[in-house]
């Protein structure tokens, strides 16, 4: 089977746009009910479910509403940067999308169309570039808005994109040593050619990824940016009507590219689990499902329903992330300013510099020794990251890291035990 | 409530359990809230809501117009105008009551030496306008909810 190409490959590909953009847009709007819905049954309410069928028309009246509000702009707001910001933010959340690859290639009578908008040579490098420019857009609005609260939102989404960048990328050089390259359907490849999803001999840098992407997305417990609690609603206080509403789907946007991105790199994408006949990928212009004993190439066989297949696997796995992210979102608490920056920048960056040490050095003695990319190999990198990953959460843990204001206490005992003696005659 | 010793709490294991807690809540919840319009909360037959006036058989009001009930309201918001009828009779010319001045105290109906006037249970009176909270004669008796009960029959220490 052929690529597809020529004119039914620029047909292919405005359908493959236009389809993920609408679902994007509408996955981000019921994302926003499914958050409202779960945080309702975590918290033994009910949520929205007054708006059609168990409120499933609630997204809609929501943007119906935000589209027939009043636009309002503040007196002294920089009027020009004041509509560029939710623009700008919600352009990279929706675009990164392009790159991710979301099922096994589909054959048609015009040849085999892969189901990724962009196979971008460079994605993960593209998906960086623009999943940092998203800030851009919260800090022009924050600061256009011309409102103190907005501005400080705005100067600490940059000081935290700042921090925690850093440490998504470092734990990205991981995946990058193992996967060999930046190609994002080359490593879905990679890893159903290991036989391990990424997540297992990648297991540290799986969670400093997820850490830091919750980080560079705002949420809690990073969410200081918002703050409700400290600045009103943070970079969008002066927001109102679909403006508003802008930031919101950008934020919910970026929520679900990057579950997709992490259910790519660490969950193989669409690959299913245990199932040799969805691996598919081209080389030398031939798709192939892998290797004989001999290294000759064995040929893949597309078909419609390994693609809504895995198209499904790649939905359940995305879905996973984002309820994690929601999950996280009602449990945990904010983390205060100082400790966020103390986490991203003594805890996070030296663990991940250390664990590209490790996996570089455990991926040079596996070569030395030639052990062939598979199984073996991967859980040699399993053990190893395992153990880091027990010796991570082991310091972590004891304390060491999110003292915070009594921790500076605790270290300056003198202090703290006049500080208790005061405390006790007081009482 | 026991706090941990400071500078020893636990962030990741805290952290997990908080996870767990959520969990069991999303899987298992305790779901307290009423579905309002369909569901709604049982009231206390001592619930004192909107007035209604009592009526004879021949549709008549109760009310004799004594005018204990405008001198006992502590928001003053009765209004009363007395008239007599040809046999002697007293009944009520104008009653109206302002339920927006109201504060539902029941002391009206407390009063009442006819049980003609009673508070109510019931409390879905919103209006669209604020004369329209000023109910006047005819309407309290339109009012079909149940009265309230100022005190249970059945329990003599609340008399």
């Amino acid at each position: 089977m052929e690529k597809v190409a020529g004119t039914a490959f620029l047909i292919a590909s405005s359908a493959k746009v236009v389809a993920t953009f609408t679902l994007v847009l509408l996955s981000v709007a019921y994302i926003t009910l499914l958050e409202r819905r779960l945080a309702a049954f975590m918290q033994d309410r009910r949520g929205p479910n007054r708006v059609g069928p168990f409120g499933l028309l609630q997204p809609i009246a929501d943007g119906l509403k935000n589209l027939l509000k009043e636009e309002t702009s503040p007196a002294a707001a920089s009027r020009f940067y004041f509509f560029l910001g939710p623009m700008l933010s919600l352009m990279p959340a929706t675009v990164i999308f392009a790159v991710v690859p979301f099922a096994a290639p589909l054959p048609t009578p015009w040849g085999v169309v892969d189901m990724i908008v962009a196979d971008l040579p460079v994605g993960i490098l593209f998906v960086l570039a623009l999943s940092s420019l998203a800030v851009y857009g919260i800090v022009l609005g924050g600061w256009a808005s011309n409102n103190k609260y907005a501005f400080l939102g705005a100067l600490r989404s940059s000081a935290q994109m700042v921090s925690y960048e850093v440490a998504l990328g470092l734990s990205l050089v991981a995946v990058l040593m193992l996967a060999g390259n930046v190609t994002l359907t080359e490593m879905v490849w990679r890893q159903q050619q290991l036989d391990w999803w990424f997540a297992f001999p990648l297991a540290l840098a799986f969670l400093l990824f997820v850490i830091s992407a919750f980080a560079e997305n705002n949420r809690l417990p990073f969410d200081l940016p918002e703050a409700e609690s400290e600045l009103i609603t943070g970079y969008h206080t002066e927001y109102s009507a679909m403006k508003f509403s802008m930031f919101f789907i950008a934020e919910y946007a970026h929520l679900l590219t990057n579950s997709a991105l992490m259910a790519t790199l660490f969950l193989g994408g669409w690959d299913i689990p245990f199932w040799r006949g969805d691996d598919m990928f081209w080389v030398g212009g031939a798709l192939v499902s892998g290797f004989d004993a001999t290294g000759a190439p064995l040929l893949a066989e597309p078909a419609w329903w390994k693609t809504a297949l895995t198209l499904a696997a790649f939905a359940a796995k995305t879905s996973f992330f984002v309820f994690l992210y929601i999950w996280v979102r009602w449990t945990l608490p904010r983390f205060r300013y100082d400790q966020v920056m103390h986490l991203g920048w003594k805890v996070m960056i030296p663990t991940a510099l250390a664990y590209i040490m490790l996996i570089g050095g455990t991926i040079l003695v596996l070569d030395a020794l030639r052990t062939p990319y598979g199984f073996t190999y991967g859980l040699v990198l399993t053990a190893v990251s395992l153990v880091a990953t027990g010796l991570f959460v082991f310091v972590l843990d004891r304390d060491r890291i999110i003292g915070g204001a009594d921790l500076t206490r605790r270290r300056s005992g003198t202090e703290y035990q006049r500080a208790e003696m005061i405390v006790a005659s007081d009482l | 409530m026991t706090r941990p010793e400071p500078g020893r709490a636990s962030y990741v294991r805290a952290a997990l359990k908080g996870m767990a807690l959520t969990f069991r809540h999303l899987v298992n919840p305790h779901k307290v809230t009423y579905q309002y319009p369909e569901e709604r909360y049982p009231l206390s037959p001592r619930w004192r809501g909107t007035h209604r006036m009592e009526v004879h058989a021949d549709g008549r009001p109760k009310c004799v117009a004594c005018g204990l009930c405008p001198t006992v309201c502590p928001a003053n918001c009765i209004r009363l105008v007395g008239g007599e009828d040809d046999n002697g009779n007293r009944y009520p010319i104008v009653y109206e009551i302002d339920e927006f001045r109201c504060i539902f105290c029941g002391m009206c109906q407390e009063v009442c030496p006819v049980e003609a006037i009673h508070v109510g249970q019931h409390y879905e009176n919103a209006e669209y306008s604020r004369d329209r909270f000023v109910y006047d004669l005819d309407r309290l008796m339109a009012q079909d909810h149940p009265v309230t009960h100022l005190w249970d029959p059945s329990d003599p220490r609340t008399e």
